[in-house]
């Protein structure tokens, strides 16, 4: 059965090694789902954690300065202000009214310095649950016809 | 008409569920007139589904906006083609395109077993005709797309539709999905063999052969749809990467992974009658993990930035999931006794030793990518937090697995089954194990300090020549004995064994997509507000903004910056990123057409990323290497295309390969 102990090892070795990458990264690279108002409640850990805090895009708020993009993201009449300064380009997807998360860490001066944004086409053109068909700038009101 | 569609659907929902009784009830009852009706029903089922897609998509073409389908992803202004494209732009569509493909797949397996197979056909056609029954429930109660606007009960029309995403405006996505879909389905064909044979515990391997084709145009399938994700992705999004790690890549990533251990191990149960419980559990893993992928695109139950919303589809796929899972795990426990190995495995370094390593690895990496990309819903269950793992941390995972996967690629072919002896080693492993030690020495020397770099270097240059090797011992071979030069002897040696060389093609071709994949360690960017007459340099080009113009037309109005080029100071061509506004799709979004320069070393990425003030914002990149990717990717193809070509000279294949087949081998202790 010396074959067998050899195979075995082996498996362990390979599927050990996998866990502990699997591990050891997890820490470092894990990011929260928060909701503005539950980070408002999160006191101090707040500035400690990476986070993903979604929106919508605050209307007309989107500003370029420099390399540094803000506006604010607005979640059940809660507003946060944003800073990106990531390397890569915004989504096309994002803009005015779009869903947005933005991944990053609060800051202590109240502005929530993201490094990713990502931006939600969804309730584009699709319907959103329960209401259909989607609420889309282009369909004539019912009431109105 | 859209009554017509809708009928359609619902009718052959009910013409399904009778497939699946009936078949069942004649094999039972040893009915063959109630089996062979069950067939023709899977026939009767393609035809209305097939009516009701052109329903679907005449309403697509026409611009028959009282669809609230076509409303949604449709506009006049749209290309034509595009038109039919929307017909998988949204949920109910591309739902209807999911079940409209199984019933063909259906349809052509009824048709081409129709005289083969007969004792578990009826269990065949039982699976494929409930799976299409799930998707059709989904299409007639869930999902319809024949959905109309109404106020209050008059059908009414929108003047013009919402237009299908701009994003998705582009060639390779329009034929991504199908794609994708093509795979995701034909998983289904293998499964059901899988599972008639495991009912009616057939002895042998019959379920194997028939499928074997077939799982390999699934896989083909499935591939090209993962390619021409990443190359949209890198063309149209405009940061210029190919691969996020985003829930819904991962998605079609995981049949991928699954599918490809499938292919490996089946080598194993026909060349040794070993691994037929694992062969088993890997064709319904794989199948499973296609529905699952669909479930993961169609539910948002995973954020992600792919544009599918939040529905309630989610609930079905579980429940479908739950109970599929569930009787196949029952099935095959229940059969274990029928499914006994005929040979042991005898040493580490052999063949079938390097098929059980590849098939952990593959499993493995397949299961690290679900648990990540599960990981939110995963935790949220846990302790109620939702936390997300990022792309570093696959990154982290999947770089030494694939490295691990790429030396397998080489080294495996190369064992000989049952042991490999160390003179056969040393003969095949001193040339490409030397010449890589050479080329990371080299790389080295000349500056590389990525250490993942240096290592896939490596590992490229090793299994790119034990390949070559493969090829050229063989053509010499029959070059000497046939008197043709090496070209002509290649193609003969390839066209004798199609199935293996046309597998080194692939690795050839995994190979040239490695090397893509680590040129990515050299990436160069920056990101310039520029005014006409600016410049800027990044590695060795110098650009300058000439100037920026804008135009329009009947879908969208563009925004052209003209950038002039030059490389050590010599003139290269004037390019020109694009930024578009689509006009009528809600809200006018925009999107970028990026220039790329290719190279064979390098690829020049331009963005015109928008305009601040009077100045335009250009985001530059230099990718070395990428086009390796798409170079691989088309290897692969061709690869599995010759593989699909009928060997030439069955018998001598069948001698030379299958010594010891029939021959239970008698275990050796050491």
């Amino acid at each position: 059965m010396k074959k067998y102990g050899k195979f075995a090892a082996l498996v362990v070795v390979i599927v050990g090694t996998l866990i502990w990458l699997a591990t050891a990264g997890i820490k470092d690279n894990q990011t929260y789902y928060k909701t503005i108002a539950e980070l408002g409640q999160m006191g101090d850990q707040a500035y400690s954690k990476r986070l993903r805090v979604g929106g919508d895009v605050g209307a007309g708020s989107i500003v370029r300065k420099g390399n540094v993009i803000e506006f604010v993201m607005v979640q059940e009449k809660l507003n946060l202000r944003v800073a990106y300064d990531g390397a890569d380009p915004l989504p096309d997807t994002f803009r005015d009214g779009a869903q947005a998360l933005a991944d990053g860490k609060m800051g202590r001066d109240g502005v929530f310095h993201a490094s990713k944004i990502q931006a939600k086409c969804a309730s584009k053109y699709e319907a959103k649950p329960g209401g259909k068909p989607a609420a889309a700038p282009t369909y004539p009101s019912k009431a109105s016809l | 008409m859209e009554n017509i569609g809708a009928l359609a659907v619902l009718l052959a929902f009910c013409v399904a569920i009778y497939s699946v009784i009936g078949s069942i009830t004649g094999k039972l009852r040893r009915n063959p007139f109630l089996i062979v009706s069950a067939e023709r029903a899977v026939y009767g089922v393609w035809f209305l589904i097939t009516l009701s897609a052109a329903v679907l998509v005449s309403a697509l073409l026409t611009g028959d906006f009282r669809f609230v389908y076509v409303a949604e992803v449709s506009n006049r202004a749209m290309p034509t083609i595009y038109k039919f494209t929307a017909w998988w732009g949204g949920q109910g569509g591309s739902l209807l395109l999911w079940s409209w493909l199984l019933s063909t797949y259906a349809a052509v397996v009824v048709f081409t077993n129709r005289r083969k197979h007969r004792d578990f056909m009826p269990y065949v056609v039982a699976v494929l005709s409930t799976v299409q029954t799930f998707f059709l429930i989904l299409n007639t109660f869930v999902v319809s797309p024949f959905e109309m606007l109404a106020v209050d009960k008059a059908i009414t029309a929108v003047p013009d539709g919402n237009g299908l995403n701009p994003l998705l405006q582009y060639p390779a996505m329009a034929i991504h999905p199908p794609m994708l879909y093509l795979g995701y389905v034909g998983f289904a064909v293998p499964f059901a063999f899988a599972v008639g044979s495991l009912i009616t515990r057939q002895p042998g391997d019959d379920w194997i052969h028939t499928t074997r084709r077939w799982t390999m145009v699934t896989w083909l399938f499935q591939s090209c749809g993962i390619v021409l994700g990443a190359a949209w992705a890198y063309h149209v999004l405009g940061w210029g990467g190919y691969w996020n790690w985003d829930a819904v890549e991962n998605a079609s990533l995981l049949p991928w992974l699954g599918g490809t251990a499938f292919l490996h191990s089946v080598m194993m149960q026909e060349k040794k009658g070993m691994m037929k419980v694992w062969n088993m559990v890997l064709v319904s893993a794989t199948f499973f993990l296609c529905i699952f992928g669909t479930f993961l695109t169609r539910s948002g139950v995973v954020s992600s930035v792919h544009a599918f919303a939040r529905s309630q589809i989610g609930t079905y796929f579980v429940t479908f999931l739950a109970i599929g899972i569930a009787g196949t795990i029952y099935l095959i426990l229940d059969r274990l006794s029928y499914l006994k190995s005929e040979a042991q495995l005898e040493s580490v370094i052999s063949r079938e030793s390097s098929f059980m390593f590849n098939n952990l690895v593959l499993l493995a990496s397949c299961f690290a990518v679900l648990w990540g990309t599960l990981f939110p819903v995963i935790s949220e269950a846990v302790s109620k937090e939702k936390i997300s793992l990022d792309a570093a941390w696959f990154n982290q995972l999947m770089i030494p697995i694939g490295l691990f996967l790429l030396v397998l690629t080489g080294v495996g072919p190369l064992f000989a089954w049952r042991r490999t002896s160390a003179e056969s080693l040393r003969r095949n492993f001193t040339v490409p194990g030397i010449s890589s030690l050479v080329l990371v020495g080299a790389l080295a020397a000349a500056g590389v300090r990525n250490f993942y770099a240096l290592i896939s270097f490596g590992f490229c240059l090793f299994v790119a020549i034990t390949i070559v090797m493969e090829f050229f011992r063989g053509a010499r071979q029959i070059a000497a004995k046939n008197q043709m030069n090496l070209a002509h002897a290649v193609v003969e040696l390839t066209h004798r064994n199609t199935r293996r060389y046309g597998g080194y093609l692939v690795h050839m071709g995994i190979v040239f997509m490695f090397i893509g994949f680590t040129g990515a360690a050299f990436n160069k960017s920056r990101v310039d507000e520029m005014k006409p007459g600016d410049s800027v340099t990044l590695g060795s080009y110098r650009l300058t903004l000439k100037d920026t113009h804008e135009g329009e037309n009947d879908n969208y109005m563009w925004q052209k910056a003209a950038i002039e080029v030059s490389k050590n100071g010599e003139f290269l061509k004037v390019m020109e990123p694009e930024s578009r506004l689509y006009k009528i799709s809600s809200g006018r979004q925009p999107t970028h057409e990026v220039a790329v320069r290719t190279r064979l070393n390098e690829d020049l990425y331009l963005n015109f990323a928008g305009v601040n003030g009077d100045r335009a914002v250009i985001q530059s990149y230099v990718f070395p290497l990428v086009t390796w990717i798409w170079i691989g990717a088309l290897t692969l193809i061709f690869g599995t295309l010759v593989a699909l070509v009928p060997s030439k000279v069955k018998r001598e294949y069948a001698r030379t390969q299958v010594v010891g087949f029939t021959r239970k081998h008698v275990p050796v202790e050491k």
